[in-house]
């Protein structure tokens, strides 16, 4: 249908088209609709966005239900780790098993990749679901292995049930 | 109650030149302390209704009293917030300039309410020609913001100001040419008469035979006020803030300030000149005069604002909706589309003037 019929209306309507304005109520029905739509907003401290269990927050250390710690001073992490914020220095125990003595997590060099998590043979080191936590000082956000530790004891409930629930994908 | 303090003043013996000094003092008051509040406010409601537009919430937590009021307190922790901050002076500008510039654009911007009538009775000052004094005063705004550009010794800073001169003086001829259609058609350059020749219901508002001038007349100024889709001047994404990037503290919020009272500004005016000002829309709807709705019927202050809402609420949803003119196209849009259909209408009105065309120009 372009004949020389359309040579001529077509500028025409789009003469009057722009002189009217009429693309620009068209604009502003669609603002107008949104203006009294539904809002998307979570209102974050007393409303939260729904968060997987494959959440990568702060790390954890997880030990065995007997209260052993599970990391074996593989140091997969530590080579695996793209931002080198894992440090590892390893020793054997007592009992004549291998175990970490220092177990670092830098924060202010972690991006929360997850291939530690993915690599540990053994699940020990995890990303939990925490993201809220702060440091007052640099070093409060150098993760020791203490603090690995007690993060994992006090999540464990909750850092076994995403595994479980994710087990099954991986 | 006016009146009333003079009275009261004249009682205790106080001369009547300081009388009259003092009750124009309390006008000005109070016309500028309300528009102070309404500025503030509008700031507040121009947050609210862009976030609405974009399927947000806007500012809904700072509250008052101890409750959230749905962050009705933030114009004032914004306005605390700008007074407690450090106003930095670049080290290569000229300091007296780049302090005196905000004041420049925030001095017409009050200082045009003066003729502005609220009520058939209610103005400040009830000069003649007070449209002509109004296209007088808002016109120096635009020095405000060159001087600021130039003061500040940057480079953004002086690209917006260029912009924003050009721009504001192309604006300035249609909106000019708009306003003299209304001239015409009221035959009188004050405010109020303009206003007293729309009587008679809404279909005698200037807006029916004016309608491309008043179009032309509320976009030249969105354009005179700076205002998206032509904020060039401003051009976050471009030059950063354009003409005040370098202020800081109480001078750039002074600079806001100005602005939401030109825009204040703007929407009065339209409402006076094309939408009849305090007259009711309902005027002569006789079946209403024996009902309790007769009061709808009669002028009041309360149909003028109502009707600069509408237009205060039209610059936020331009906002919202259009993208930033290219600095061509405004050039463009300004000279060759609003002077031409200005220039014809101005003929259509002529000879509808002259032929008494019923009913708007038949008393005229």
């Amino acid at each position: 249908m372009t004949g020389r019929n359309d040579n001529v209306i077509g500028p025409v309507k789009r003469f009057f088209k722009s002189l009217l304005l009429w693309e620009l109520l068209a604009g502003m029905r669609l603002t107008g609709r949104y203006l009294v739509g539904n809002k998307i907003t979570v209102q974050y401290p007393e409303e939260r966005a729904p968060m997987s269990p494959r959440f990568r927050g702060l790390h954890a250390l997880r030990r065995y239900p007997n209260g052993e710690e599970r990391c074996i001073a593989c140091k997969l992490c530590e080579v695996v780790c793209p931002a080198l914020a894992i440090t590892i220095e390893a020793a054997p125990r007592a009992d004549g098993s291998r175990r970490t003595t220092r177990y670092d997590i830098d924060l202010t060099k972690c991006i929360f990749c997850g291939f530690c998590e993915e690599s540990c043979p053994v699940d020990s080191i995890v990303e939990t679901r925490i993201y809220e936590y702060h440091g007052e000082q640099r070093s409060d956000l150098l993760m020791t292995k203490e603090k690995l530790l007690a993060v994992g004891d006090k999540y464990e409930q909750q850092i076994a049930a995403d595994r479980a629930a994710d087990a099954k994908y991986r | 109650m006016i009146e009333m303090l003079q009275s009261v003043l004249g009682g205790w013996g106080v001369p009547e030149s300081l009388v009259t000094l003092i009750s124009i003092l309390v006008k000005i008051v109070a016309i500028l302390l309300p528009l102070m509040i309404a500025v503030a406010y509008y700031t507040y409601a121009e947050r609210k209704v862009l976030g609405w537009m974009h399927v947000r919430l806007g500012p809904n937590r700072v509250g008052l009293f101890g409750h959230r009021l749905w962050g009705l307190g933030q114009p004032l922790a914004d306005a605390v917030k700008l007074m407690f901050k450090e106003i930095v002076i670049p080290s290569g500008a000229n300091k007296f300039i780049f302090i005196f510039a905000p004041i420049l654009s925030m001095a017409p911007a009050l200082a045009a309410w003066a003729v502005v009538p609220f009520d058939d009775t209610k103005v400040l000052a009830d000069v003649d020609a007070s449209l002509l004094y109004i296209l007088a005063i808002t016109s120096m705004g635009v020095y405000g913001i060159i001087l600021a550009g130039w003061s500040s010794n940057s480079k953004y800073a002086f690209l917006g100001a260029m912009r924003s001169a050009a721009q504001i003086v192309s604006y300035e001829i249609a909106m000019g040419f708009a306003l003299v259609g209304v001239l015409l058609a009221a035959g009188s350059i004050n405010l109020g008469e303009i206003v007293r020749h729309q009587e008679g219901g809404f279909l005698h508002w200037y807006f029916v035979p004016l309608l491309p001038l008043f179009v032309v007349y509320f976009i030249s100024g969105v354009a005179e006020t700076n205002r998206s889709p032509f904020d060039v001047a401003e051009g976050e994404s471009e030059i950063v803030a354009g003409f005040h990037v370098e202020y800081s503290g109480m001078t750039f919020a002074v600079f806001f300030l100005a602005e939401y009272a030109n825009m204040i500004l703007v929407a009065a005016l339209a409402s006076l000149m094309f939408l009849g000002g305090w007259l009711s829309p309902l005027e002569g709807w006789s079946f209403l005069k024996d009902t309790i709705l007769a009061f709808l019927t009669a002028p009041s202050m309360i149909w003028l604002f109502g009707k600069m809402l509408v237009f205060m609420f039209l610059y936020l949803w331009f906002r919202a909706t259009f993208p930033r003119y290219r600095y061509d196209q405004i050039m463009r849009l300004g000279w060759k589309v609003f002077i031409p259909i200005t220039i014809v209408w101005l003929v259509v009105v002529s000879v509808a003037v002259v032929t008494r065309l019923s009913p708007w120009f038949d008393a005229a």
